[in-house]
């Protein structure tokens, strides 16, 4: 999964550029020194396998191009379960339900929100590919979900009217 | 910070329902305090559960996940009295860990 993806990554290309490399791991070395004493460790492996592109994108679409998501499929094997009206976009209750087969991940997405990517779920050892949670947001928008299904990407959106900002 | 996680599993028909509330104030980075000035964004951002140390759920946050995050997820392998796990790390460094044993 992610985690063994990005210690591959980390470990890509140390030979090519010999000089370039040494002056990184200067670079490092320094700012790891520096902040060493703010940072406890798993600090830096969050950092590693948070998907800060993603989760900063503005734009939908650019958010789930980030997530490596592409030509997702329209599907009502997903269910979605929000309110049609919510009083504060500070707290709406979504239950989200995919009955695809080999469900690997569930994105939430709310397209009006400051930023798109509310969160990504993703399942292994028999949990099932079934949550609920609670969002934020900032206007009437369709909350999008996108399944993961081995290498196949599929889709369903319910749309909520939200009567007060929840993003603050 | 307060370290606080409330967590429930119960067995019914065979699936494990697991529910998780987790106290954090999930701020956005966009709200201003009383004073005018913004108050940094300060949300969890990578949760994972495991059930009898085997990993069942990773789940990566943005800060539109609501305050004092709740969560229900489900599990179709577990028995009474295993035990799940629950761990938060946040754009701060801190982290919270809940454990719970299923019951029926």
């Amino acid at each position: 999964m992610r985690l063994v993806n990005t210690k591959i990554n980390s470990k890509l290309n140390p030979t090519i550029k010999p000089i370039l490399d040494t002056k990184r791991r200067a670079l490092l070395s320094v700012m790891m020194t520096a902040s060493v004493s703010a940072l406890l460790l798993p600090v830096k492996a969050i950092a590693a396998i948070w998907n800060k592109a993603a989760f900063e994108a503005t734009q939908l679409n650019q958010a789930q191009k980030d997530l490596g998501i592409s030509d997702e499929l329209p599907s009502q094997e997903i269910e979605i379960i929000a309110p049609d009206r919510a009083e504060n976009g500070a707290i709406v209750q979504v239950e989200i339900k995919s009955r695809i087969p080999q469900t690997e991940a569930i994105a939430i997405f709310v397209d009006k929100n400051p930023t798109a990517l509310i969160g990504n779920y993703m399942f292994t050892n028999g949990a099932l590919p079934q949550i609920i949670t609670r969002i934020k947001m900032a206007d009437t928008s369709d909350i999008k979900i996108v399944v993961k299904a081995g290498d196949k990407y599929y889709t369903n959106t319910k749309n909520v009217v939200v009567l007060e900002n929840g993003c603050g | 910070m307060e370290n606080n996680m409330k967590m429930r599993a119960k067995l019914k028909s065979d699936i494990t329902e697991v529910k998780v509330i987790i106290s954090h104030p999930m701020e956005t980075g966009r709200k201003k305090d009383d004073f005018g000035a913004i108050m940094p964004a300060h949300f969890i951002q990578l949760v994972t559960a495991s059930l009898n140390n085997l990993p069942v759920l990773e789940m990566q946050w943005g800060t539109g996940i609501s305050k004092n995050p709740y969560l229900t997820f489900y599990l179709s392998n577990a028995k009474v009295g295993d035990n799940i796990v629950v761990t938060w790390y946040d754009n701060f460094g801190e982290t919270g860990t809940g454990e719970i044993l299923v019951t029926s």
